[in-house]
This record gives C-alpha cells, sequence and structure tokens, in this order.
C-alpha cells in the first residue's frame, strides 16, 4: 500500500498542473489567424473556454460572402461546459495532491487525454459544419469549394490564408497533459519498489 | 570693308558666346545625384515626417509625408467639400457658421501644432481662416477639423494663429485696420486715422478638450498686423507681431505705406495683460461671433453665437504693448529655440535685424524710449538690437531654426534659401529656390526642439518647374536635406491652394498618438442613428420625411423606398455600421443638388434631400467598398403631392407589386 503514494516532487507537480488548468480558464486556448491582400495586419478568432473573441463582427461580415453562418458564442454549448471541465480537472489534480495515489494520477490521465480527444473530434465537427453548410444564395459559390478550417496548421481558402494554432491556454493544457505524464510515468515506472 | 565686316561679325559672336557662358547655370545643375536616394520613400515605406500646409486659398489644409512629397490627405476647414460632405451634410453645415451666416469658403495661410513646454505635442493643428476672421483647431486622433471660432473686430485675419508654449494661447491680429464692428462703418474712407482701429485676439485654448474662446483682445491703432510668434523659455509670457502701415494710408498701399524706413515689432506682455484683467481693467463690449465645435459621440457640430467680448484698450493700459522699430514693412517675426532672439524680415530691407530679448527688458526697465506711437512706447533701435546679418540676400521674409545655432532665412525678390549663424550673424550657405520662395518650414523650426533634417520652401512662382498645364500652373514646394553643412535641393512636389506657412512633426509623434481607425458604433450618441438593421425605418413628420438608413457591405437598409411625396423635405441619416478598417461607404442621391455623404465606419451623417418631381430616383454608394459594390444601391419612388401611397420600406423583399 505504501509505495503506491507519490512522491513530493509529483505533489508539487500536481499543484502545478492545477494551477496551469485555473490559468487556461483566463486565455485564448486556440487560435485562427487569418490573413489576406486586403487585410495585411491580419484577422484573429480566439477560442477561450468561455466564449469567442477576437474579430469576430469582422469575420462575421465577410462570411456573408460565401454564405458561412455568423459564430455567435451563444450558439456553442461547449463554451457553458468546457468552463467547468477545466475546473473540475483542477479541482481533481488538487485532490491528488493529498489522496496522493498513483492510480489516481493515471485516471486523470487518462481522463485527460479522452477529453482531448473529444475536443478535437468537437472541434473538427464544427469546422466541418461552418465550412460545408453554406448558404445556398450566397454571392460567391466556388463549386466543390469549402471553407472548413484546419484542425491544425495552415490552410489556404480563396483570398484568405487560414492557420489554426494553440493560443497561451492551449499550451497551458499542453503542458498540463505533459505533466500529468511525466508523473504518471515516473511513479510507475521509476517508483517500482 | 568685306573682311573687316567678318572679323567684326566674328567679334560679335564671340562676345556673345563669352557672355551665354557667364548666365548661370540652369536648376538642373543644382541636383546632385544623390537627391533621388535621399527622397525615395520605398512602397510601403513610411516617411519620416507628417508636414500639415496650409492650403492657401483652398480654404483647407493638406497633410504630406516627407521626404517623399506625397500628398496624405486634404482636410476640409473653412471651404465646403463636395467629396465628403463638409459643409453639405446636416452635421457639418453649423461648422460653417458665421455671425453672418453660412460661409462656403476661405483663404487659409498658417498651420501651427499645439505643444506643451514649447515641444509638439501632436494633439492639435490650429489654422487661420484670413478672409472671414476665423481660426480651426484640427483634431489629430482624427485629422478632422474640431473647432473654428470666429474673431469680432477684425478683418484679414493674417497675424493667426500662433500659439504659446503650452498651448495657452493661440493669437489672430487683424491685417485691415478697420472700425469696430458696433460702431458705424458708414464713414469716409480718408478718415482712416481717426476712426479705423486694429485688434489682436487672444484665444483661450481649453487644456483637455482644446475648446477655443476669446479671452480678450487688445485695441491698439490702426496698423496692419503681419505676422507674429510668442516668445518662449525666457520669453515665455511674451508675445511679438509684426506690424506695417504705419504711415496708416489708407490707399495705394504699396507706395504710401512704404514711405517710413522703420515700422515696428511689436512686443505684447500678455502675463501683464492677464494681471490688467484680473483686476478688472478689462471692458466688456458688444460684439457677434460664432463658436462652432464638433461632437465625436454624437457627430455632430453645434454653433453658438456669442454676444460680447472683452476688450483692453492698450491707450489706457500703458505698458502692456511696446514698439521695437524694425525696417522695411516688416513681415516675418521669428524667435528662436533660446527665446532670446527675435528676428524680423523687412519684406524691402537688405539686411535682417535681429533683436535681443534681454536687452528688451532692459530698455523697457530703463524706460529707454525715443518716443511713442499713438501712446504706445517706442524702444529705441539700438538699445533692443542685437545685430543685423549684412547683405543676407533681397526680400527677406520667414525664418526658421535649426536648433543648432543657426537660422535659416527665405527671400521672396532673390529667390533663395540663406542659413545664418545667430550668434555671430555670418551667412554660412544659400541655395537658389524655384521661384520666389514665401514661406519655409524646418520640422519643429518654430519649436524649443527643432528635428532639423530637411528645410521646405514654399514658393510662389512654379513657371517651367512642371509640365505645364495652361495658364494656371501648380502650386510648388521644395525640400532641401540640411543634415550637413550645405543645403541640397533633393525634391520638388507639387501642392494644393497656394501654400503659406507650414508646420512639419516627427511621424512617430502623429501617428503614435492614439490615432482612431473607426468610431465604435456603441459610442454613437447621434440622435437619430440607426445601430443595426432592426432599427432601420422611415418616419413621416408632416412634410419632413426621416429615413434611418444603414450600411454595412454591401447593401443599404433599407433599400426600397415608397411613400415619397412631391415636396417632401426628406432627410437621410445614414449609419456605417462597419466596425473595420478602411471600410467608409458613400451615399449619393441622382441630381442631388448637394454632394454625397462619406460615412467613416461607426459614424451617422445626414444628407438633406427635397422631392420636387415625380419619378424614381436612385441611390448608390460612392466608395468601391467590396467586390459586390456595385450592388450597392437602391431606390427611392417619388408620388405626386396629394398621392395617397403608404410610406413603406423595405430590404430583400422583392415585393410584387405594392401599391394598389
Amino acid at each position: 500500500m505504501k509505495n503506491q503514494k507519490i512522491s513530493t516532487l509529483s505533489k508539487v507537480l500536481l499543484l502545478l498542473t492545477t494551477a496551469l488548468f485555473i490559468g487556461s480558464l483566463f486565455v485564448p486556448m486556440w487560435r485562427i489567424e487569418l490573413e489576406a491582400p486586403q487585410y495585411p495586419e491580419g484577422l484573429v478568432l480566439q477560442l477561450h473556454a468561455n466564449k469567442i473573441a477576437g474579430d469576430v463582427d469582422i469575420i462575421n461580415g465577410l462570411n456573408h460572402y460565401i454564405g458561412m453562418a455568423t459564430l455567435h458564442t451563444e450558439n456553442f454549448f461547449e463554451f457553458k461546459v468546457l468552463p467547468f471541465v477545466f475546473g473540475i480537472f483542477a479541482l481533481v489534480a488538487l485532490l491528488m495532491v493529498f489522496i496522493a495515489k498513483r492510480s489516481g494520477v493515471l485516471a486523470l490521465f487518462i481522463a485527460f487525454i479522452v477529453f482531448v480527444v473529444v475536443a478535437a473530434i468537437d472541434f473538427y465537427r464544427w469546422n466541418y459544419e461552418y465550412g460545408h453548410n453554406l448558404d445556398p444564395n450566397a454571392a460567391i459559390k466556388v463549386p466543390g469549394m469549402a471553407y472548413q478550417p484546419p484542425l491544425i496548421g495552415y490552410k489556404e481558402l480563396l483570398n484568405f490564408g487560414a492557420y489554426s494554432i494553440p493560443d497561451l491556454g492551449g499550451w497551458m493544457l499542453t503542458i498540463a497533459g505533459m505533466l500529468l505524464f511525466f508523473i504518471t510515468l515516473k511513479e510507475y515506472k521509476f517508483n517500482k519498489n | 570693308m568685306k573682311t573687316n565686316f567678318l572679323k567684326a561679325t566674328l567679334v560679335v559672336v564671340m562676345i556673345a558666346g563669352l557672355f551665354e557662358s557667364c548666365k548661370p547655370k540652369n536648376s538642373s545643375n543644382a541636383v546632385s545625384a544623390d537627391a533621388a536616394q535621399k527622397a525615395y520613400v520605398a512602397p510601403g515605406k513610411y516617411d519620416e515626417f507628417y508636414n500639415f500646409v496650409s492650403g492657401g486659398f483652398s480654404g483647407q489644409m493638406s497633410v504630406y509625408g516627407l521626404p517623399s512629397g506625397r500628398m496624405l490627405k486634404v482636410i476640409p476647414v473653412f471651404s465646403v467639400d463636395p467629396e465628403s460632405g463638409w459643409g453639405f451634410s446636416e452635421e457639418t453645415k453649423p461648422m460653417l457658421n458665421t455671425s453672418r451666416g453660412f460661409v462656403p469658403w476661405d483663404d487659409s495661410h498658417h498651420t501651427e501644432l499645439s505643444q506643451t513646454n514649447g515641444e509638439i505635442d501632436g494633439r492639435w493643428c490650429f489654422i487661420n481662416g484670413n478672409n472671414t476672421p476665423r481660426v480651426a483647431r484640427i483634431d489629430l486622433k482624427r485629422f478632422k477639423t474640431a473647432e473654428i471660432i470666429e474673431l469680432p473686430n477684425s478683418a484679414g485675419n493674417h497675424s493667426s494663429p500662433f500659439i504659446t508654449e503650452n498651448t495657452e494661447y493661440v493669437v489672430a491680429g487683424t491685417r485691415f485696420g478697420v472700425p469696430e464692428d458696433y460702431k458705424n462703418g458708414d464713414l469716409p474712407i480718408n478718415t482712416y486715422k481717426e476712426n479705423f482701429k486694429a485688434h489682436i485676439s487672444f484665444i483661450k485654448v481649453e487644456k483637455e478638450t482644446g475648446h477655443m474662446d476669446i479671452a480678450f483682445q487688445l485695441r491698439l491703432p490702426g496698423v496692419n498686423f503681419d505676422l507674429s510668434h510668442a516668445g518662449k523659455g525666457k520669453s515665455h509670457g511674451w508675445f511679438f507681431f509684426t506690424c506695417y502701415n504705419t504711415e496708416q494710408a489708407n490707399t495705394l498701399l504699396e507706395v504710401n505705406a512704404s514711405q517710413k524706413d522703420k515700422d515696428f515689432i511689436m512686443a505684447v506682455n500678455w502675463k501683464k495683460a492677464e494681471e490688467y484683467i484680473k483686476a478688472g481693467k478689462g471692458r466688456k463690449e458688444k460684439a457677434r461671433y460664432a463658436s462652432n465645435r464638433w461632437n465625436d459621440e454624437t457627430h455632430t457640430a453645434t454653433s453658438t453665437i456669442k454676444e460680447d467680448v472683452l476688450v483692453l484698450d492698450v491707450n489706457e493700459l500703458k505698458d502692456i504693448c511696446y514698439m521695437m522699430p524694425c525696417p522695411k514693412s516688416p513681415h516675418g517675426c521669428d524667435v528662436d529655440p533660446t527665446g532670446e532672439y527675435i528676428v524680423g524680415s523687412g519684406k524691402l530691407a537688405a539686411l535682417i535685424p535681429v533683436f535681443s530679448f534681454d536687452k528688451m527688458t532692459k530698455a523697457i526697465a530703463k524706460k529707454d524710449f525715443e518716443g511713442d506711437y499713438q501712446g504706445i512706447p517706442v524702444l529705441k533701435y539700438n538699445s533692443v538690437l542685437y545685430g543685423e546679418v549684412q547683405k543676407p540676400g533681397l526680400g527677406p521674409l520667414h525664418t526658421e531654426f535649426d536648433g543648432k545655432g543657426n537660422a535659416i532665412t527665405s527671400f521672396f525678390v532673390s529667390s533663395e534659401l540663406v542659413k545664418w549663424n545667430i550668434k555671430d550673424l555670418k551667412v554660412l550657405d544659400r541655395v537658389p529656390t524655384y521661384y520666389s520662395v514665401g514661406h519655409l518650414c524646418i520640422p519643429g523650426g518654430d519649436t524649443k526642439k527643432p528635428s532639423p533634417k530637411y528645410v521646405i520652401a514654399y514658393n510662389k512662382i512654379t513657371k517651367d518647374r512642371f509640365l505645364p498645364t495652361g495658364p494656371e500652373l501648380t502650386q510648388s514646394a521644395q525640400i532641401y536635406d540640411i543634415s550637413g553643412d550645405k543645403m541640397q535641393l533633393i525634391l520638388d512636389f507639387p501642392t494644393i491652394g497656394e501654400p503659406h506657412y507650414a508646420q512639419a512633426a516627427p511621424a512617430d509623434l502623429i501617428r503614435n498618438n492614439g490615432q482612431l481607425k473607426i468610431y465604435n458604433i456603441n459610442d454613437n450618441k447621434h440622435p437619430r442613428v440607426a445601430k443595426g438593421e432592426k432599427e432601420t425605418k422611415v418616419v413621416r413628420e408632416g412634410n419632413n420625411v426621416h429615413v434611418y438608413m444603414t450600411m454595412i457591405r454591401s447593401h443599404f437598409s433599407p433599400d426600397n423606398i415608397e411613400g415619397i411625396k412631391v415636396g417632401d423635405n426628406v432627410y437621410f441619416h445614414v449609419t456605417n455600421l462597419e466596425q473595420d478598417w478602411d471600410v467608409p461607404h458613400g451615399f449619393s442621391i441622382r441630381r442631388a443638388p448637394t454632394a454625397e455623404l462619406l460615412v467613416m465606419p461607426g459614424e451617422t451623417a445626414t444628407l438633406f434631400w427635397k422631392a420636387t418631381e415625380v419619378g424614381m430616383v436612385p441611390f448608390y454608394c460612392t466608395d468601391f467598398c467590396s467586390a459586390l459594390h456595385q450592388e450597392m444601391q437602391g431606390y427611392i419612388r417619388v408620388s405626386p403631392a396629394g398621392s395617397n401611397v403608404p410610406i413603406s420600406y423595405s430590404l430583400g423583399t422583392n415585393l410584387p407589386a405594392s401599391s394598389k
């Protein structure tokens, strides 16, 4: 039983993980940068845990040419759920400092991976939805053209170049995941006795 | 006989050739090879300086980049501008209101950037209206005229709008002596000496808002006040004005006002004037002048007519003004960066007198007067003179300073710029101008802290410098690099109007001053704004119809309007819903006898239009706004006066025949 308790270092790292989960609530997680000849200064969509920010109004204004639906925070249930999800992750990570069971950390890590996969699928689904479900009366119609932004990376959409990349919050979550992975690895692999 | 004739012919030809070779080289030789490189600003790169140039008889202010000479903007100020709707939209009409009603034009001569501690602060630019005496303040966050104040008891507002080192005051001195506004002007003109007066206005500038109000006017003998500059540093608290026609001629001034060997630079102790006002020595007198202010939240100007002005009579209050004799009808009046030296430019003189502020204050303390001019003490020339620049050129007009101990003076008659040292009064360098330079400008060249990279000459004659355009040629300016010891011509550039005085400031100072890109629609407090298409409507109030319309790429809402009748006064209140940089929309109605509207993102503007005949009236967007700009249009149906077609309006519904 005793050897299942995690080390002090792991506890400190768990505290750090907690802080990262909480911190990611206050900064944007993901960003889609758009560049076009008419927008040398660039446009950006920033996805926070609880809202869409950035040049939303300008992008919504432009979307009507291709018949893409306008973006509104209230149309996405995710922005209501995500703050709780991160809050729960933070809470559980904090509890683990006191419970200090390595199996608990493993469960947390697996839960996080599952969350990432589900989030990615969900993000892709929305991208697909917005990129394909176009108003048939749109002014600009290019046969066979869809405007689905990339899940991650770069893609050209007519005169716009779109970069989809993690923002500060995304990197914080990435580090949180890596810390959980490191703690799990350390506790199972190198703490065998 | 024959050989003698041939010899004589040969001699004549040789002499002619000799004279020809003695002729000065033409101007192309004056441009050295690296000039193009120095004036070149690559595509997409920014200029180093903004240049704010008076638009002369256009009444506007133009903005150029230096050293490229590229025009960036013409800001409508005193003249109507159909392109932007300035003076045509209901909101801007009050800006051009005066005590005598709407005045659509003026002649603007001098620009002056606001200062803090004697340095350009990048907040406002002031400009004078010469013909209908006015001063305007342009807001440099918006590059838009924010305020215009009219000046009573004045005519030919020439010595204006020069400012004190913390923008406490903007001054406005009259060029014409005239009877006071509320005295009977129905007088024989040759009673000038008894009945004509000159007034100088001190306009107080409110520190935060920039709002202008006339603090007081000085009543002076009827002479022509020409130019001025404030003291700075040690001479802060004083203002200096040149004047001519101290002969008080009322006809053929070019002869009769050039009789005296010396006219004056008048030194005004405005701190003393303030003391007199505190002591209750000023007199409130009847006057009538307009104060027009732009409100950025309502996007509307209001015009207020003021009914009195505080006057200080210099004849009664002796120690405000002192006269310094200055040769030959002085024009420019310029104070060096230290505030010690005052340079007067007698436009018919062949020397430049430099006066010393220290010597002046000592002479005043010792009452070292040679007499008085209509009650104003006249100081002795030699008691206030620091020295004279000998043989600088012919016809000095204006002087700017490089902050390195040198001055550059423009010479109209000899058509050149001359650089000289202030301390030893020695001429250092001279370059020709093409042709007959008037004003000149060094960035910050009349402040405590010049940025001496270039000097720009604003010429009065252009002749052969550009491709000819018939009898009326372009106006022109020239840029000289003054970073080295020698001034070097690097560029000619055309300007609008006739450029008079100009100001220039480092580009970063202006473009980082908090400049706006759009107007926030949430802050729009226009009483008839429509903040979204849902708020658009058409409302009939008797014969007046108010259309609350919006514009966004690329449609108007509404774009089909019916129920307008002949005789209706229609007000189109058009709001640009865009919140994106560089997306203005235009609004124009077929055969409108006024102008278009150019509406910035987040702004509301109103065009008045009278329905005069039955028919179909199209309207469209004039500013290419998107790929579907050409689709941005609509129709107004005008029915006969007694028609029962109801008011209706729509967007996006191709209705079947809507009227019965």
